[in-house]
């Protein structure tokens, strides 16, 4: 089993505190989802934990299976186990899909143990089609001219054929369609298991009626201020998030602004 | 204003090496007359860069004598890389100023197909070089360089397409540059009659550091109607040289010229690259990419003049400028009066690498017709933080990252080019400027 704990995260975006002390921890085989109204805090603690240049964390730890993640390169935290779906995922130009999950797949390999072409294909044709993605976006220039939905099952592509340990969706179901929805959750759903973690952030509890999650947390103001299992996420549906600011003293509705 | 200049060669010495290579005399009449010009005629002005300084002219020698190659076994490396030795059926290599190797298919003889050397074709198809010879694209008299380039010339190849040959396979052509002394007054000269179609890659590759001669390169692609010409090139050429290098075209009605230029030359440069979209539904496709490195300074201008109605001029220009590298590209659409329904389109990028670098991209439209549509973008900037963020978050490094980017955004004329070993040199001579 593996780990991923946050301890009181601190981040800050512009000299801006966004993140006021943010406490989770997540293992292996377990499903999180992260809820809360818009500009809580709930994209940069994404950013923060893959290491976006922009969000400087000004105190509190990120620990994966023992190893100080604050000190690792975007890269090596890549390396290690993390993958982050991005929200808005880069366009690449000039790099086609398949060259980029090439690199990506061998960049976590030793040299002289590059997966083979052959098998490479292989895996990469099963999951497209798994996916429900035509053959020739592996041909096409990563993420470029996608639409919407897409880049985001191309980012679930990228997480089947990365394999990683711990797996944080921003928002992975944000502006799709029921279709393209039920596609993604399919391959969340097929990651599901002893070796996989995931913490999903979200807006909408629709993206917890495919997955099922373990354990449902509550982000506002920079903080996780309410943590329950999957029948939470339905009281927020039912009732909206204003019976938690009344439960905890929430006066100010102010949000933070978030970036994204 | 006349500036006099004393040039490398007297009129005698350009009259006694014409006729030394026993060209016709209206030949030798012409360099003459050219020498008579490069004389008196200014530098050419290109927009942004001044040239005042530069020496275009000086030169110990203008011809070296190279050693041909008897066999395909005799070549360098060099152009090993590039020459698929067992398919390329129809290939010349010039060494220098010397014409080392050609292969012609008997298919392309018996149609008609011209390939030859541009000194045999002087003397052996002297109708057809008095008619296409700078007449028609290129002119004599534009300046000091074109008149310089006609009196010199010294080696450069004649393609001769018949009207209604289509030429399945790429003709290719190689310039060995291996004598450091060597100057290049190289001709290219095109020509492909109506309804034919042909795909022409070249490559200049230098096997040495530093140049001690000149480059002075005029090409010429003349695609009468309906004709369909595919140019492909990569230059690499030494750090020494101060080089012109002027590549255009000529489309007539629904002809089309597409170029997909590598421009990996490691001296000073002026590219000068115009298409002259003459007759009605004509197109021209420009691709170019390059990679300024060192204390280069590069000038690119790219220019499609679009006389035809319907006609259609893309102009898309990537660079990569790193060390001290200065660059200037400026993309002219130019719709000229009567050519409604023309399209201009343009796109220049420039990618800086290092805080010394400059790269200057001046996009122009210049439009003398109403019913026309145009645009243009253009950006110089760093490697986007964000698309590296993407990338390192996937496991791949900041250096990988990079260079991923680079190739990606050089990708456009690396992708375009239809000979195997061009493509592949091109993505090694990158791959060694970037790093």
């Amino acid at each position: 089993m593996a780990t991923l704990e946050i301890k009181d995260l601190h981040v800050e975006i512009d000299g801006k505190e966004i993140l006021k002390g943010v406490n989770l921890t997540i293992n292996t085989n377990e499903i999180h989802a992260i809820m809360g109204p818009n500009g809580t805090g709930k994209s940069t603690l994404a950013s923060a934990i893959m290491g976006h240049p922009k969000y400087e964390v000004t105190s509190g730890e990120i620990i994966l299976d023992g190893e100080n993640v604050l000190e690792m390169e975007v890269d090596e935290r890549a390396q290690a186990g993390l993958f982050l779906a991005m929200q808005y995922p880069s366009e690449i130009p000039g790099v086609t899909n398949a060259d980029f999950l090439r690199s990506a797949i061998n960049a976590r390999r030793e040299e002289g143990q590059e997966i083979s072409l052959m098998k490479f294909i292989r895996e990469l044709d099963k999951t497209m089609e798994f996916l429900e993605m035509p053959e020739e976006m592996s041909q096409r220039y990563l993420n470029e001219g996608f639409s919407g939905g897409e880049k985001k099952r191309n980012e679930i592509l990228q997480m089947m054929m990365i394999k990683p340990t711990f797996g944080i969706l921003d928002e992975i179901d944000s502006g799709l369609d029921i279709d393209a929805l039920k596609v993604v959750s399919k391959g969340i759903n097929e990651m599901r298991g002893e070796g996989f973690g995931c913490l999903m952030i979200t807006h909408y509890q629709r993206l917890l009626n495919y997955i099922t999650p373990d354990h449902v947390h509550v982000m506002m103001q920079g903080k996780v201020v309410k943590s329950g299992g999957a029948e939470l996420a339905q009281r927020l549906e039912a009732e909206g998030y204003e019976w938690i600011k009344a439960e905890l003293g929430i006066q100010d509705t102010d949000v933070v602004t978030e970036e994204a | 204003m006349t500036v006099e200049t004393k040039l490398a060669l007297s009129v005698e010495e350009v009259r006694s090496f014409s006729q030394n290579n026993a060209e016709p005399a209206a030949f030798t009449d012409f360099r003459v007359n050219a020498m008579e010009k490069a004389a008196e005629l200014d530098l050419p002005k290109p927009d942004r860069t001044n040239i005042k300084k530069w020496n275009f002219i000086d030169f110990a020698n203008h011809t070296v004598e190279s050693a041909p190659f008897a066999s395909l076994e005799e070549l360098p490396e060099e152009v090993k890389a590039v020459v698929d030795t067992e398919k390329q059926e129809n290939l010349y290599i010039q060494r220098n100023n010397t014409p080392a190797f050609v292969k012609v298919s008997e298919e392309l003889k018996n149609k008609g197909v011209i390939f030859t050397d541009i000194q045999t074709a002087i003397r052996d198809h002297k109708d057809l070089v008095e008619k296409y010879f700078m007449t028609t694209a290129v002119k004599v008299d534009e300046h000091k360089l074109t008149a310089y380039h006609a009196a010199l010339v010294n080696g450069g190849i004649f393609v001769y397409v018949p009207r209604n040959v289509v030429i399945e396979e790429p003709l290719q052509v190689v310039f060995l540059n291996d004598n450091a002394e060597a100057s290049l007054f190289n001709h290219v000269l095109l020509v492909a009659e109506e309804s034919s179609a042909v795909t022409y890659v070249e490559t200049y590759i230098s096997t040495f550091e530093e140049a001690k001669g000149q480059v002075n390169v005029v090409t010429e692609v003349i695609a009468k109607d309906n004709a369909q010409v595919t140019f492909g090139a990569v230059d690499n050429l030494a750090h020494g040289y101060t080089a012109y290098v002027n590549r255009r075209g000529h489309a007539q009605r629904d002809a089309k010229i597409d170029w997909a230029l590598g421009l990996m030359t490691n001296s000073d440069t002026i590219y000068e690259n115009t298409t002259n979209l003459i007759g009605d539904n004509s197109t021209s496709d420009f691709k170019m990419v390059t990679v300024g490195s060192g204390d280069q300074k590069l000038n690119f201008t790219t220019l499609i003049r679009q006389w035809g109605k319907n006609s259609d001029g893309q102009i898309l220009k990537h660079g990569v400028m790193k060390d001290k590298a200065q660059s200037i590209f400026n993309g002219i659409g130019h719709i000229m009066h009567g050519g409604t329904k023309a399209n201009a389109e343009q796109e220049s990028r420039v990618l800086m690498l290092s805080e010394g670098a400059r790269g200057d991209a001046n996009p122009i439209l210049l439009i003398d017709e109403d019913d026309v549509t145009a645009g243009h973008a253009a950006s110089v900037g760093r490697v986007d933080p964000t698309q590296l963020y993407y990338l390192m978050s996937r496991g791949i490094s900041k250096q990988e990252a990079e260079r991923l980017v680079i190739h990606g955004f050089l990708a456009p004329v690396v992708a375009q080019l239809p000979i195997e070993g061009v493509k592949k040199q091109l993505t090694e001579v990158i791959e060694r400027k970037v790093r």
